[in-house]
């Protein structure tokens, strides 16, 4: 397995849709036509002048694209290496990544004459973007959610009602968010006909995580612009970090500087260690987990001997899910990222840290990707740029953090 | 070429004028013993018994067999439990022709050769295998074919004629048409009538193959289409089991009352 240079990675599937061993279409057969339909529509509209000029219009005048780069000086003061920067990801309407996803594919479902929108989320932020978008281009929207997240993630659940979109709570499994994922797939089996959905992430079968690759590479787009026209050039030493749930927001975040030598720009990725005395995880890249189909795709997925899949455990609930996109299975194969994993206690300080030096309010899940750059910058020559995604803010956060934290 | 016992049993109904009884109940529902004594108490009244390989995450079925298969799984159901029942069920007196019906990890997780080894030594004759639709399925088909297990395809409401050609021509002994957009145990929200249309319309393509319907068929709706080759009942019997349990009756006597009644209203 390696890493064309001059194709979009998204397009390296063979004809399977598989990214080397991931990947794939592992869908019922009443799937197959809509799935199929989709991905003519989708191949035809990324070609099409004036729905790539409706695109850049809704990114730049109504999620606010492009977000900021800006350098962190205290909290590099602070630690003494490397020079650490953000990307202010999260000052997009709707305050995450998620609105890029969300937005693409609401724009798509106009074109297919979809009337009706349906979403899974976790953190409750692709939620919170799918019933904002559906509101914005009068489509009407039911989101899918893990009962477990409802309570914990309170204030995206007020944002989704306030955009008229209905909560589907899930009580099977885990009640988070892969049977969210799980049961939004099963109404969309049942009414493919009139409803499109959305994948809130780099997941599924190939076409969403193509869609939401391609919806989410606008935050690399601008992060190369922004870089040059800070430095001057790529700097030599460049690493990006950025936390892996699904894996929307990293991918996203890396896919312009995919052909650079990975010794120059590095891609971290962080996943959800769980409590630190947890046996459970969310971390299948880095804790070894075995490959096997979720949601349509193959890739390394948390599961037992039997084929069961694990439940995970996390802080954060946007990172709470047992598996990862094909791509990113497919980027720790070709050793083109490296994957580590943050605690939730890791994580937490991360955030106290953070906003102690900064005005800055990052959620739990790029809280996590903080902790990784926390953690290696004392190390790091001062000529090292690290950057870190902040994908999202914590206003979601707000009742885990008073808890954990008191703040 | 020796003929299959799939094909036997449609052989049988249709000298009897009547469309074969598929029931499916999932391994280990309630738990391994009962769901080996519900296959052994309704195998007189059927003709071909499905039985599930419960999954955690499956993104095929509703609620009824998501229930039956979390209960079965949380009762310690494993993969070489559900071999055993197969075998037990295929050495009793009146067995019936067993197909195995899941979801793909499980036998990935299993390694592909191995699982077929397994269930040709322990009697099973065919497979469903819902999240490996064609043509990513022609290599497991064949591999199934080898060891004279019959993989069952899937068509749907969905399926473009192009595509419903070319999958019959690579299906073997028997074909599993959805009646509708649904996952299992959905309400019938389309008619009989326009159910068996369409059911008309892929059986002219090749009348020598045996489809069966299922998705949404109870003792309500099972005799407006007694015109198939055979119909699946699912959910209805996870539903008995469920309702059962819940009022502490045996499961077995009640499930083996309900599919007599449903081969009643086919006789």
């Amino acid at each position: 397995m390696k890493i064309k240079k001059n194709i979009p990675l998204i397009d390296q599937h063979d004809k399977n849709g598989f990214w080397g061993k991931f990947g794939g279409n592992f869908i019922p057969e009443t799937l197959k036509k809509p799935v199929e339909d989709l991905t003519i529509l989708f191949e035809k509209l990324r070609k099409d002048k004036k729905f790539i000029q409706e695109r850049d219009h809704y990114f730049k005048n109504w999620l606010g694209s492009p977000t900021r780069f800006t350098k962190l000086e205290n909290l590099t003061e602070h630690l003494g290496g490397a020079q650490i920067w953000t990307k202010v990801v999260s000052d997009l309407n709707g305050g995450a990544h998620k609105s890029l996803n969300a937005t693409v594919h609401c724009l798509i479902a106009k074109r297919a004459g979809k009337k009706y929108i349906v979403g899974d989320t976790g953190a409750g932020y692709a939620g919170k973007m799918l019933s904002m978008a559906a509101k914005k281009f009068g489509l009407k929207c039911k989101i899918f959610m893990g009962a477990k997240d409802i309570k914990r993630q309170k204030p995206n659940c007020d944002a989704m009602r306030a955009n008229d979109a209905e909560i589907v709570p899930v009580y099977t499994g885990s009640q988070t968010l892969v049977d969210a994922v799980s049961e939004c797939m099963r109404y969309w089996v049942s009414n493919c006909d009139t409803t499109a959905m959305c994948v809130g992430s780099t997941v599924g079968p190939n076409i969403f995580v193509k869609i939401c690759g391609w919806s989410t590479s606008q935050i690399s787009k601008e992060l190369l612009i922004q870089i040059k026209d800070e430095f001057g050039e790529i700097p030599k030493k460049l690493k990006l970090i950025n936390c892996v749930g699904g894996g929307s927001s990293s991918f996203g975040f890396w896919n312009e500087f995919m052909h650079y030598d990975k010794k120059q720009v590095e891609f971290i990725g962080v996943e959800a260690g769980g409590p630190k005395n947890s046996k459970k995880h969310a971390a299948p890249l880095t804790y070894g987990s075995k490959i096997g189909v979720l949601h349509g795709a193959m890739q390394y997925v948390n599961q037992d001997m039997e084929g069961q899949i694990e439940e995970t455990e996390s802080i954060s609930a946007g990172l709470d899910y047992p598996g990862v996109s094909p791509l990113h299975c497919f980027l720790k194969d070709t050793k083109r990222a490296r994957y580590t994993a943050a605690t939730d206690e890791e994580a937490l300080n991360a955030y106290k840290i953070v906003t102690k030096f900064e005005s800055l309010n990052p959620s739990l899940e790029p809280s996590h990707a903080f902790a990784e750059a926390i953690k290696i910058a004392p190390k790091l020559s001062k000529d090292t740029i690290v950057c870190v995604n902040s994908c999202g803010d914590a206003l979601k956060d707000r009742d885990i953090l008073k808890k954990r934290l008191g703040k | 070429m020796t003929i299959s016992p799939i094909n036997l049993a449609f052989k049988k109904t249709k000298k009897e004028e009547r469309p074969a009884l598929l029931t499916y109940t999932v391994a280990g529902d309630n738990t391994k013993k009962k769901s080996l004594e519900i296959l052994n108490s309704i195998s007189k009244y059927v003709d071909i018994c499905e039985l599930g390989l419960a999954h955690n995450t499956p993104i095929g079925d509703g609620g009824q067999i998501q229930t039956a298969s979390y209960r079965a799984i949380k009762n310690g159901i494993k993969m070489k439990d559900i071999f055993q029942i197969v075998n037990k069920f295929k050495n009793s007196k009146n067995s019936k022709p067993v197909i195995l019906m899941g979801y793909y990890n499980m036998i990935y997780r299993y390694g592909e050769n191995k699982f077929l080894k397994k269930c040709k030594q322990v009697g099973v004759n065919g497979l469903i295998v819902v999240d490996l639709p064609w043509p990513d399925n022609k290599n497991f088909a064949k591999k199934c074919k080898k060891k004279s297990i019959t993989f069952v395809q899937l068509l749907s409401p969905t399926t473009s004629k192009k595509r419903i050609k070319k999958i019959i021509n690579d299906s073997h002994d028997m074909i599993y048409y959805i009646s509708m957009l649904s996952t299992t145990g959905g309400k019938l929200k389309i008619s009989p009538k326009k159910i068996l249309e369409n059911y008309n319309s892929i059986k002219k393509i090749n009348s020598s193959k045996n489809i069966v319907i299922g998705f949404g068929i109870t003792k309500k709706t099972i005799s407006s289409l007694k015109k198939a080759d055979g119909l699946v009942v699912g959910s209805e019997i996870c539903k008995e089991i469920s309702k059962s349990l819940k009022k502490s009756q045996n499961p077995v006597t009640n499930v083996a009352r309900m599919v007599s009644l449903l081969k009643n209203k086919i006789s």
